[in-house]
């Protein structure tokens, strides 16, 4: 964009936006909008704490897991529908459901069947990120050419040999951008299940700086989240351009 | 000139026999109906008949990659249920794993029989210099020519030493001057590599070049329509043949057979 001649950087908006936060802030027009430098200032102050550490910690880790999970699941249970049509016109009613539904309403009755604790995050951040990785393995590997997989068989490969050794690669570009699509929707997972949770990590923070309305801690937590999500995103969507010509090379 | 056998008076031992293979697919197309033929070893059989015959569909049940209705196929003795290791495809679109190099491509086929990678790298070597492609080893299908990428492809069903080569339109999806240069190698390979090979083309001329027989099939469901074995000194050299009275004395038999199959 050019202005005058000018051209305008692309995070230009930014700066601006920025800077309204900041005179909103300080003009006290609100207590939940506090002056932006102040966030700022809070992010460098709480993120050395050891209460944050644990909370960013067990965030991680739940994450972690929970996103091995649903890849390690998702990713057979795609290729078997991809594959199978039996496997699919059982599965896929249920897939497609559940990618649209309203999942967090879920989380309560995952919480009475598996306690207050971590395996409740993990299990959120699962159901928030597999029907994506399964939905999206499906398609490709129902884009795998036909001949790779009679290829495959006519030179004896067993079923999971086809599984390892042509399906997964050949259906890369589709899984990885399921695993990204998934990975964005388990972050909403891994802090819906901790909200709801609320009594470890970042749902413990957000309990503890809301209702003692501290506005710039609350803010600070949402600014590392928002900028971990965008980060992964990212780092991903690099990931997903550099295997790209697998797809174009695919006929 | 063509000199014309009964299938049933081969004086080769047959490598393949197929008795009595009809197919029906799922909503009733009737592709072939009883198909009785032997394959003798070490000749190359064409498979030649009007499009959408079924002559793609009888090599796959060779292959064992489809099941016949009825009927069954043999291959040196036993019966076929799956594909096995003692027969090779080659694809018509050459069905090569774009993720893979030239390399690992040609030797796939000894990884899935879990050959060891320095013996199977070295066999693929001894079969990327055989079909001409040396100094390619590291280069990935997109960057081959689509007559590179089928020498790649029939590298790899050289490489496992299979004795029955089945090859469906190898070299259809190539450019007239690279099929050429392809069908005499091909001849050069019969000559020296002792299999079996059956294979399948709508191109009566490619046909008569290369074939010891030719199989024509009649339309669908495809019956067994005529067998021709093609009198052609293959001693001269390529232009000489493509001139020869024989050739084109052959090919205008087809030719004849064959238009009776097509409005």
């Amino acid at each position: 964009m050019t202005i005058g001649g000018f051209r305008v950087p692309l995070f230009a908006s930014l700066v601006i936006w920025a800077i309204l936060w900041e005179i909103a802030g300080r003009s006290g027009a609100s207590f939940v909008i506090p002056p932006l430098s102040g966030i700022f200032a809070r992010i460098v102050e709480i993120v050395p704490t050891p209460t944050f550490l644990a909370a960013l910690a067990i965030t991680a880790k739940t994450f972690a897991i929970g996103n091995a999970i649903a890849i390690l699941v998702g990713i057979p249970i795609g290729v078997a529908m991809g594959r199978s049509e039996l496997a699919d016109r059982i599965l896929l009613p249920w897939v497609n459901m559940f990618i649209s539904a309203p999942l967090s309403a879920l989380v309560p009755v995952i919480m009475v069947l598996f306690g207050l604790g971590e395996t409740t995050i993990i299990l959120t951040v699962v159901l928030f990120a597999i029907w994506i990785i399964v939905l999206d393995t499906r398609a490709g590997v129902r884009s795998i050419p036909p001949s790779l997989v009679e290829m495959a068989r006519s030179f004896g490969a067993s079923r999971l040999q086809a599984f390892s050794k042509i399906y997964i690669w050949a259906a890369l570009p589709e899984i990885l951008s399921g695993i990204r699509l998934g990975m964005i929707r388990a972050v909403k997972g891994v802090v819906i299940g901790q909200l709801l949770v609320s009594i470890v990590g970042f749902g413990r923070l957000f309990e503890l700086y809301s209702s003692r309305f501290l506005m710039e801690h609350f803010w600070a937590l949402l600014f590392v989240i928002f900028a971990f999500a965008f980060t992964l995103n990212e780092a991903l969507a690099w990931l997903e351009r550099r295997v790209e010509y697998y797809a174009a090379s695919r006929t | 000139m063509t000199a014309r056998a009964s299938h049933h008076a081969d004086a080769a031992a047959a490598a393949v026999e197929v008795r009595g293979v009809s197919k029906i697919y799922d909503g009733g197309v009737e592709a072939l109906n009883d198909i009785g033929l032997d394959f003798p070893e070490g000749q190359l059989t064409t498979l030649l008949g009007p499009s959408g015959c079924g002559k793609t569909t009888l090599l796959k049940i060779i292959a064992g990659l489809i099941a016949p209705t009825s009927g069954s196929v043999k291959v040196a003795g036993r019966k076929v249920t799956g594909p096995g290791p003692e027969r090779a495809f080659v694809f018509q679109d050459f069905a090569l794993m774009p993720w893979a190099n030239v390399m690992r491509n040609v030797g796939f086929g000894l990884e899935l029989r879990g050959v060891a990678k320095a013996e199977r790298e070295r066999v693929a070597q001894k079969y990327i210099a055989e079909v001409g492609l040396k100094g390619f080893e590291e280069a990935y299908p997109h960057a081959l020519s689509g007559g590179m990428r089928q020498r790649v492809g029939l590298a790899r069903a050289l490489a496992v030493n299979a004795k029955v080569l089945l090859m469906d339109e190898p070299f259809s999806a190539v450019d007239e001057q690279t099929r050429r240069k392809f069908q005499e190698d091909l001849l050069r390979l019969v000559a020296q590599e002792r299999k079996t090979f059956i294979f399948v083309t709508h191109s009566i001329e490619e046909a008569v070049y290369v074939s010891d027989r030719i199989v024509l099939l009649s339309k669908r469901p495809s019956r067994v329509s005529e067998i021709i074995v093609p009198a052609i000194d293959r001693g001269g050299d390529p232009e000489q043949i493509r001139r020869s009275q024989a050739y084109l004395d052959t090919v205008e038999a087809i030719w004849q057979g064959l238009k009776r199959y097509i409005e």
